[in-house]
């Protein structure tokens, strides 16, 4: 919300908040050895595995890092398709 | 007598290893503890002119591991500090004349006749930080509210934890309290939440600090500066001692009162 109102008075976002979230960012590839690309990479294929066996939305599909005290954790939610609604292939 | 072994270490150059070993070893041997503390940056050796001794070296910590000396002969004592023993680092060496189990073993043969032994690694991840490390019980990660030394310091930190030296305890150095509270600069909170890992100390940014090591006198000595109690309840909080941190907002005047009024995020 403060976010909001600062852009609407052309305040800039201050440094402190900038440096931290990109510190995140960065930490987050040093930890792990993953890039943006390579985590595009793999939701593409995990998307293709798990279609083959359940009907799912591809555009829903959602895959985050996130990180628990030093332990970054890798969390996909993909939300299934009713059965009942089942494409005839 | 059984030392515990603490190395000062923070990826990053410049954050202040140096400073805060020598604060610490001087804030422990007031105390008196029997301290000694080992310069492992060999090569750009610096903790003997912080700790004001550099007229005094005659053998090194390159010389004892080659046995060219004794223990003994390379330990300078600090005549203001009697507690207080220095092990300098070779200066036309490198890192590659000492090895992890050299300073393992020569740690060993310190621990049975002190309480504390300091180590002040080199900056990197090289084989200088692998030798200031093996031996620790305790390691201290130091780093300032700086994106830079932030971010080696996580790299540092998960070293220590691959190395199974871990936790890593942190110390933040030469914060700006009223940057901080101006959000220009990363606070302590966004620190500890960023790196998760123990905070051991706050050491605010202080000219006196500068004056100190023109000196060659430790800044724990000075009783006025904030720096140096900073140090001294490090020092404390080492020893097992529950000590609170500083309150580093109590210079914040009217005008500082009234911008929280107005905008109480900002405080």
């Amino acid at each position: 919300m403060s976010a909001i109102l600062d852009r609407l008075l052309g305040r800039k976002k201050k440094s402190a908040r900038q440096a931290k979230e990109r510190l995140k960012l960065v930490l987050i590839h040093d930890r792990t050895d993953l890039n943006p690309g390579t985590l595009e990479l793999l939701k593409d294929e995990l998307i293709s595995v798990i279609s083959r066996h359940v009907d799912i939305d591809p555009a829903a599909v959602r895959i985050e890092m996130t990180q628990d005290g030093r332990q970054q954790r890798l969390i996909a939610d993909i939300p299934l398709n009713p059965a009942g609604r089942r494409r005839v292939r | 007598m059984a030392a515990k072994v603490v190395t000062v270490t923070s990826g990053k150059g410049g954050v202040g290893k140096t400073t805060a070993t020598a604060n610490l070893a001087s804030a422990l041997a007031a105390e008196n503890f029997k301290v000694v503390c080992i310069d492992a940056d060999i090569g750009l050796r610096n903790l003997d002119v912080v700790l004001g001794l550099e007229n005094r070296i005659v053998y090194d910590l390159v010389d004892v591991v080659e046995g060219r000396c004794r223990l003994r002969q390379a330990m300078i004592r600090d005549k203001r500090l009697p507690e207080l023993y220095l092990i300098p680092a070779a200066q036309t060496r490198d890192k590659s004349a000492v090895s992890p189990s050299d300073m393992v073993r020569l740690c060993d043969e310190l621990r049975p006749d002190c309480d504390w032994v300091l180590i002040d690694s080199p900056a990197g991840i090289e084989r200088g930080f692998r030798n200031a490390i093996a031996p620790a019980d305790i390691v201290i990660v130091i780093t300032n509210p700086e994106v830079s030394a932030v971010r080696d310091a996580d790299r540092i930190i998960g070293l220590i934890e691959a190395e199974e030296k871990g936790p890593a305890r942190l110390i933040i150095n030469r914060l700006k309290p009223a940057m901080v509270k101006r959000e220009e600069m990363l606070s302590p909170d966004d620190v500890l939440e960023l790196l998760a890992v123990e905070l051991i100390g706050i050491v605010p940014e202080d000219e006196n600090v500068t004056l100190s090591i023109n000196r060659g006198l430790p800044i724990v000595l000075d009783g006025k500066s904030r720096a140096g109690l900073a140090f001294r309840n490090i020092a404390a909080r080492l020893r097992g001692e529950q000590v609170p941190f500083l309150d580093l907002n109590d210079q914040g005047g009217l005008l500082g009162r009234l911008a929280r009024l107005i905008r109480p995020g900002g405080a």
